[in-house]
């Protein structure tokens, strides 16, 4: 028997209208878990480079992480991976929710998704029915429109769905995929668009089984109640109606102006009344008892939910309050739009404007109130209508195409993504590293087990470290108690603070946990209820399968160069590895050369940041190795010296 | 004339809507306690209690199962929440014949919240944050009719309508169920 998992993969070809439901390799969960690991293998196997992304033969797939189904609490998040038309790198994406969990009773741990639907179709899946159904009546439908629209079709009150809306039909770049109030972004709306598939709706009844079940259980009835209590766990934000975090020192507009003291107690209070006077209840995902999502309904606009910073992104990107937020957030969801790059774009348009660089020949009959600008663009975007067509492609490749000088605007952009829009004076080294080398594009994804900042006293920093049960090792209780001025850390710090916030997340993604429990939330008060300490034993539990924390470590390093390699196979290389140029206002070019230099050789990477034949096979990627020789990505001669080598060994298990 | 005095421990789960999050934790874990054995699989779809949801109409509403009994329904009271019609059979909780909930996934027995009674308090409590679900359980002092004052009752109709008439009423009374 399996446990935890189901052992199945359904395979889904929208060209062909086939479906195969198809048994997979125990062997491959032992080498990357599950979720974005066993994805970035199936992607690896099936997805040549000269695929591109707008190509049949590119795969969508969503899984289950590994944990999902289990007690184990906050196992929800379903991995959604992709190559991505933006990036033409892979898609990394997770959505919170029920889906996942949701998809494992129904009997798979992952649906596997090729070729293109001749027309809007949505795919039905109930245990071991699974049919592919015509969308047709949805075109055009909003997101969660959709999936009201489907259950009452179905008469399926329980079922999950995951949905496009318009902006995922016309394949605008940054779609979301939209499941109740959570959703997926970063490159995969635009795919499920493209393969016309509106939607995704399951229902599962069957049993999920667990290793040592008792000893789980009994376990998790107390991490749960551990998690509720602790206020280092799930979102702050959603209690803590001070937000001056971001308001004061995230930059507004396109990524452009910090407004330092823009908060105010004034501030928090309206705010304050404006949330509680319009919010419903606040809720969690599946199987947590926090609460991250506040929902809200606003003038009559459809009900919407936000978590975080994902409520400021527009009103920001606008220099508005709260409430232009709350105007636009439902329509966004409706359309499925992701709230984090989709703000900065219409930004980098209203700019374009201002600067005219784009006309009223662009934008016929422009506005000149911002807020009803990000509307007008908005429309223009979902639609891909004028100058719409041009900016849904990200601001990135909107730049280059319109041209004139544009492309100094795209100022925030890494691997041709949107960052956060965060404009900082001194340099951070983990950061730099970070957001260079990050596979996962927003720094949200990459950053988390190590605090961003010092802590001023030492007897703060002492404070810190005694009850941190989350470090891999002594080290990093050392380097925070000597860390005393941001850009003030050795290179040797911050090449493993980075490969710990790395860990965590490629962790996480494997087996499904949310990172508000786990990988992202530890930086804030070094009390995160996951970490590489206790994921081992609780793994063991639900699969059987043994494991410790240097085992768990190699399928972390595994999984990270697999998905390094999948970059590389497509062309990555180190020039691409920069954070925006203005991210710092002082920088020091020859120091984070150097800095990313000894990154690469402690990652056992190439001076161009390939991973070497040794580091690859060491961990049993001998397939990529070859791959890489066979295209002379590598010569086979690269590799580190015999001393040098232990030395990485050493780091690299990071302990 | 005054009937005996009877003990009853009353068990009761009292349930905050406004405050549930909609994690689903009572499902998984009501399912996980009772499979065998015990914790062995975990399957929402088995649990005797269901979160209903719907998430856009900020809807959510546990209900428990219990038997199903026709005389407790007719079907045609309609509530407005929200502005959203709903009807008398959205949260009600019995193992009803038109319906799917609350019946085993692959047999389709009928489940019943039993209030987990080997159990120190029930298992959807325990797991339910933030006290949504709760426990009660209150001595209840009821007054027993003793058969006696049934008798003299029962003599009365007999007298009215003849023996044969009640015999047959109450047989028809128990078919109906
Ligand atoms: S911590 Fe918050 S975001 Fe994460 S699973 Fe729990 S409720 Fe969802
Ligand atoms: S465990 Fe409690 S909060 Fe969670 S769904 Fe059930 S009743 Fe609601
Ligand atoms: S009391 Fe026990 S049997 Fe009843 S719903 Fe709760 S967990 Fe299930």
């Amino acid at each position: 028997m399996r446990y935890a998992e189901t052992g199945y993969n359904l395979e889904i070809d929208l060209s062909r209208g086939n479906i195969e439901r198809v048994e997979t390799d125990p062997r491959l969960t032992e080498l990357h878990l599950g979720g974005q690991g066993t994805n970035a293998k199936i992607l690896w196997d099936r997805v040549p480079p000269e695929v591109e992304p707008f190509s049949p033969d590119n795969l969508l797939i969503f899984s289950t992480g590994l944990l999902h189904g289990t007690p184990i609490v906050g196992a929800n998040r379903t991995s959604v991976n992709s190559f991505s038309p933006q990036t033409n790198l892979f898609a990394h994406s997770l959505m919170g929710g029920y889906f996942g969990p949701e998809l494992k009773h129904a009997g798979y741990d992952k649906i596997v998704i090729r070729g293109k639907a001749p027309d809007l179709v949505y795919l039905w899946i109930k245990n071991d029915k699974v049919e592919i159904r015509d969308a047709t009546h949805l075109r055009g439908k909003g997101a969660t429109e959709t999936a009201v629209l489907i259950k009452e079709g179905l008469n399926e009150p329980k079922a999950q769905v995951a949905a496009i809306g318009l902006a995922g039909e016309n394949r605008v770049y940054t779609a979301s995929i939209e499941h109740g109030h959570s959703s997926a972004a970063r490159g995969v709306g635009v795919i499920m668009g493209d393969k016309r598939l509106k939607a995704i709706a399951v229902r599962g009844t069957k049993d999920i089984n667990i290793a040592r079940p008792a000893e789980l259980f009994e376990t998790c009835l107390d991490l749960r109640k551990k998690i509720y209590k602790s206020p280092y766990v799930g979102d702050w934000m959603a209690v803590d109606e001070d937000d001056g975090f971001h308001h004061d020192n995230f930059a507004w507009g396109n990524a452009r102006v910090r407004r330092r003291g823009y908060w105010s107690k004034e501030l928090e209070d309206r705010w304050r009344n404006l949330k509680y006077d319009n919010m419903d209840r606040q809720i969690g995902c599946y199987n947590c008892p926090k609460k991250c999502i506040n929902v809200i309904s606003y003038s009559g606009r459809k009900r919407f939910g936000y978590k975080c910073y994902g409520k400021d992104t527009y009103h920001m990107a606008a220099f508005k309050e709260l409430d232009f937020s709350y105007e636009i957030l439902g329509v966004a969801q409706e359309y499925g739009l992701d709230s984090y790059s989709t703000p900065q774009i219409i930004a980098f348009a209203i700019e374009l404007y201002e600067a005219g660089i784009l006309t009223d020949k662009d934008l016929p009959g422009f506005p000149s109130d911002s807020g009803e600008r990000s509307f007008y663009l908005l429309e223009k975007i979902v639609r891909r209508e004028g100058i719409g067509d041009v900016l849904a492609n990200g601001v990135y490749w909107a730049a280059r195409q319109i041209g004139r000088g544009a492309e100094a605007y795209d100022h925030n952009t890494t691997k041709k993504f949107e960052q956060l829009p965060i404009k900082l004076g001194r340099l951070n080294p983990p950061y730099f590293l970070m957001i260079a080398t990050g596979e996962k594009m927003a720094i949200t994804q990459i950053e988390g087990s190590f605090p961003q900042d010092p802590l001023p006293t030492i007897e703060e920093r002492e404070e810190f470290v005694r009850k941190w049960d989350a470090v891999p090792d002594e080290k990093f209780k050392k380097w925070f108690l000597e860390w005393e001025k941001r850009e003030q850390i050795s290179n040797e710090a911050s090449c493993a603070i980075t490969d710990w916030n790395e860990a965590m997340h490629y962790i996480d993604d494997s087996i499904g946990l949310c990172g508000f429990l786990s990988s992202f939330r530890g930086q804030f008060g070094g009390g995160a209820a996951y970490h590489i300490n206790n994921i081992p034993h609780l793994i063991s539990l639900a699969t059987g399968m043994e494991l410790d924390k240097d085992g768990l470590w190699e399928i972390f390093q595994r999984n990270r160069n697999l998905i390094r390699a999948l970059n590389v196979r497509r062309g990555l290389r180190r020039k691409d590895e920069k954070p925006p140029e203005d991210h710092w206002a002082v920088r020091d070019h020859e120091f984070e050369q150097k800095l990313l230099d000894e990154y690469y050789k402690f990652k056992g990477w190439t001076n161009d940041g390939i991973p070497t034949q040794e580091t690859l096979d060491k961990l049993g990627l001998d397939y990529v190795s070859e791959d890489f020789i066979k295209r002379g990505i590598l010569t086979g001669s690269e590799g580190t010296s015999s001393q040098e080598q232990k030395d990485e060994e050493l780091k690299s298990r990071g302990c | 004339m005054k009937g005996e005095l009877k003990k009853n421990k009353v068990r009761r789960i009292i349930v905050n809507l406004d405050k549930c999050n909609g994690c689903r934790a009572c499902e998984l874990v009501c399912s996980a306690v009772h499979a065998k054995p015990k914790y062995s699989s975990i399957n929402p779809a088995r649990s005797r209690i269901q979160v209903v949801m719907d998430p856009l109409n900020d809807e959510y509403v546990p209900i428990r199962a219990c038997d199903y009994s026709k005389a407790g329904c007719d079907g045609r009271r309609v509530y407005m929440i929200n502005e959203k019609k709903y009807s008398e059979c959205s949260f009600c909780g019995t193992v009803c014949p038109t319906r799917d909930l609350f019946k085993e996934p692959d047999s389709g027995l009928p489940l019943k919240c039993d209030m987990c009674e080997d159990e120190k308090e029930p298992l959807c409590v325990q797991a339910c944050p933030d006290g949504v679900l709760t426990y009660e359980e209150e001595e209840e002092v009821e007054e027993e009719v003793k058969p006696g004052e049934m008798e003299i009752g029962l003599k009365s109709l007999v007298d009215k309508y003849g023996l044969q008439k009640v015999a047959d009423t109450f047989a028809r009374m128990s078919q109906k169920g």
